[in-house]
């Protein structure tokens, strides 16, 4: 399958995450959008040679894929194969940072390391916060939880419509390309000159389309404001959500829970 | 060249945020203002196609690898830069969200680096100046490579800044320069032909399309100040408290993995601005101490220290009783959490 067909597809899926019907799907959207920020916003806030802090953390993430029934695999597949800029980034520290911070027994693991590892439960927790918003609350959803939160409604609108031509957009490319590689037998990767020709005729396509759009909505009554059917309502429940998040959070970055849980245990034993 | 959250401060993130808002705000004002509703529908459609066009691979000539186009400065010249930098920012914000390039609290950055260079930046001071109001396809092809690769420059060394600023990532300043700047002028004069490529296509079929953004006026000078003005604002006044919330670990030379807890909260305040003094310092004295550590002091625990165990005196030193604590606390925490996990998932399922 190509790209653009695997990449729609996965789109779609989040998509259909997002219309089940579970206690996190039901929380009213801006809940989520805020207790989402806060958990990043605490995530980032460690110290980078903080690991045992950051481990409560995985709480949220965990929670929300149980309780929204989230496929954790599915899930976890997507974080992989995500954006590698920290990690290729990340991997110098251990490089440049050779103080010796910790040492277990006869190793001594250096600063560098940790901060690399820190990096990386960083990056699992952020990405994984980013993922199971956009699968627990679908997107137009988070587009209205962002015009309610006074995001401006230029933006939001417009990534209405961006999200519903993606889908069509990306059809019509990939059927270039089909049509392409059918022709271009020998070739297995496209020329800069035949790309730039058929992406400036995908863009004349888009523009027509556009203005059909634009005629479409106008005979409709478009006056620049998409109105949805589906009212918010924020309720005590979602109140509750995102109080009870937030004081979690405060709470893990203001002690070190594993630190003082491990006390508690070695001194029962001891 | 995604920021991602694992690599960017609170400070960092939140004071981007800010100047990323303070120009969505400006430029939803100013497209209101233009009253050219006809543009909405046209950048969503167009946002949708960058995307579609990010998708498809062309191969580099001479180096046998393929890569995919950016199109922020294809958008620029389509859309003006108001429109353009509406449109960029959802399609960065899409991307976040559905294939996790980089990150909700990074998404200020990338916004900022991937829409404010080619649309503020490059078209206004290099496009237009190039090719004014009578494009020829050989002003073009110069203005949009030009800008392109000056965009992307622009682009690359913000993500160096922020990545600096934030100092998560021990890359010295000058090193990580010369890792990014040459890599993003080369990916950049690809993508400048590219785009003049693609601009000239469409000038050649359906020049009115180009004359839609010309229509769209340039900055003034006035507007340009105010904006940059209000960014410098909002920037300094959103890392000053954000690191004032952040820094309760002053120097990032803390180790505090085994730290018994509670400790800083009280003094942060005072903390934070010797944190942002700090942190200036360390980042315009750019080179040579960066990965030179101060000894953290030892801590403390409640638990009895072994005092034989500080042997090295450079290295901080943590004593045994503490550290076997917080390994044994890091452990039975991860197999609570998953046992939770499982625990809620089973009650479902059952349900």
């Amino acid at each position: 399958m190509s790209t653009i067909e695997s990449a729609l597809l996965d789109m779609g899926g989040l998509d259909i995450l997002a219309a089940q019907n579970t206690p996190i799907h039901r929380r009213d959207p801006r809940a989520k959008v805020l207790t989402a920020l806060a958990f990043i916003v605490t995530v980032v806030s460690f110290s980078k040679y903080d690991l045992s802090g950051l481990l409560p953390l995985f709480l949220y993430p965990v929670v929300l894929v149980a309780l929204g029934n989230l496929p954790p695999r599915y899930l976890l597949g997507k974080l992989l194969l995500a954006s590698p800029f920290a990690l290729i980034i990340g991997v110098f520290n251990p490089l440049l940072d050779r103080t010796i911070l910790l040492r277990i027994g006869p190793v001594g693991l250096s600063g560098g390391w940790i901060s690399f590892v820190s990096i990386l439960l960083r990056f699992l927790l952020t990405v994984s916060a980013a993922l199971i918003l956009i699968s627990t609350t679908g997107f137009n959803a988070v587009c209205l939880a962002l015009t309610r939160l006074k995001v401006p409604h230029v933006l939001t609108v417009q990534l209405m419509l961006l999200y519903r031509y993606i889908f069509v957009l990306a059809e019509e490319a990939s059927r270039m390309v089909r049509a392409w590689s059918l022709r271009a037998v020998k070739s297995r990767r496209m020329s800069p000159k035949v790309f730039s020709s058929l992406v400036g005729q995908l863009l004349l396509r888009a523009v027509d389309r556009a203005q059909r759009i634009h005629m479409a909505m106008l005979s409709r009554g478009f006056d620049g404001e998409i109105r949805l059917i589906r009212p918010l309502r924020f309720g005590m429940a979602d109140a509750l959500f995102v109080l009870a998040w937030t004081a979690f959070f405060v709470l893990a970055r203001a002690c070190n829970l594993p630190q003082l849980l491990g006390q508690a245990v070695l001194g029962i034993t001891r | 060249m995604h920021m991602a959250d694992a690599l960017i401060s609170p400070a960092v993130g939140g004071a981007m945020w800010a100047a990323t808002g303070a120009l969505t705000a400006y430029s939803a004002k100013k497209l209101k203002a233009e009253l050219d509703e006809r543009k909405v529908p046209l950048m969503g459609v167009l946002g949708a196609f960058i995307f579609s066009a990010q998708m498809i691979n062309f191969s580099i000539p001479g180096t046998g690898s393929s890569g995919h186009i950016g199109g922020g400065m294809i958008l620029a010249i389509l859309l003006g830069p108001y429109a353009a930098f509406l449109t960029i920012a959802s399609v960065v914000a899409v991307q976040a969200l559905f294939f996790a390039d980089g990150g909700l609290l990074a998404l200020g950055c990338n916004i900022f680096n991937m829409g404010f260079f080619p649309c503020f930046i490059a078209y206004p001071l290099i496009y237009k100046k190039i090719v004014g109001d009578r494009p020829t396809q050989g002003r073009i092809l110069l203005g949009s490579t030009l800008s392109a690769v000056l965009g992307l420059q622009m682009g690359a060394f913000s993500v160096v800044l922020e990545t600096v600023f934030s100092r998560v990532s021990e890359l010295p300043f000058a090193t990580f320069v010369l890792l990014m700047q040459p890599i993003h002028l080369a990916i950049g004069f690809v993508e400048g032909l590219i785009t003049s490529a693609v601009v000239g296509f469409v000038w050649k079929a359906r020049p009115e399309i180009l004359e839609l953004a010309a229509d769209a006026k340039p900055i003034g000078n006035l507007s340009v100040k105010k904006v940059l003005v209000g960014l410098g604002m909002a920037t300094a006044l959103t890392a000053g408290l954000l690191s004032w919330f952040a820094s309760t670990h002053p120097d990032g030379l803390e180790w505090s993995m085994f730290k018994t807890s509670g400790k800083e909260e009280l003094k942060a305040p005072e903390r934070g601005v010797h944190a942002a003094a700090e942190s200036l310092q360390q980042t315009t004295a750019i080179l040579p101490d960066y990965d030179f550590k101060k000894p953290a002091k030892p801590s403390e625990p409640e638990t009895p220290a072994e005092p034989e165990n500080k042997t090295d005196g450079a290295a901080p030193v943590v004593s045994a009783g503490a550290s076997v604590a917080g390994l044994v606390g890091a452990a039975i925490t991860l197999v609570l959490v998953g046992l939770l996990g499982v625990a809620l998932r089973m009650r479902r399922a059952s349900n």
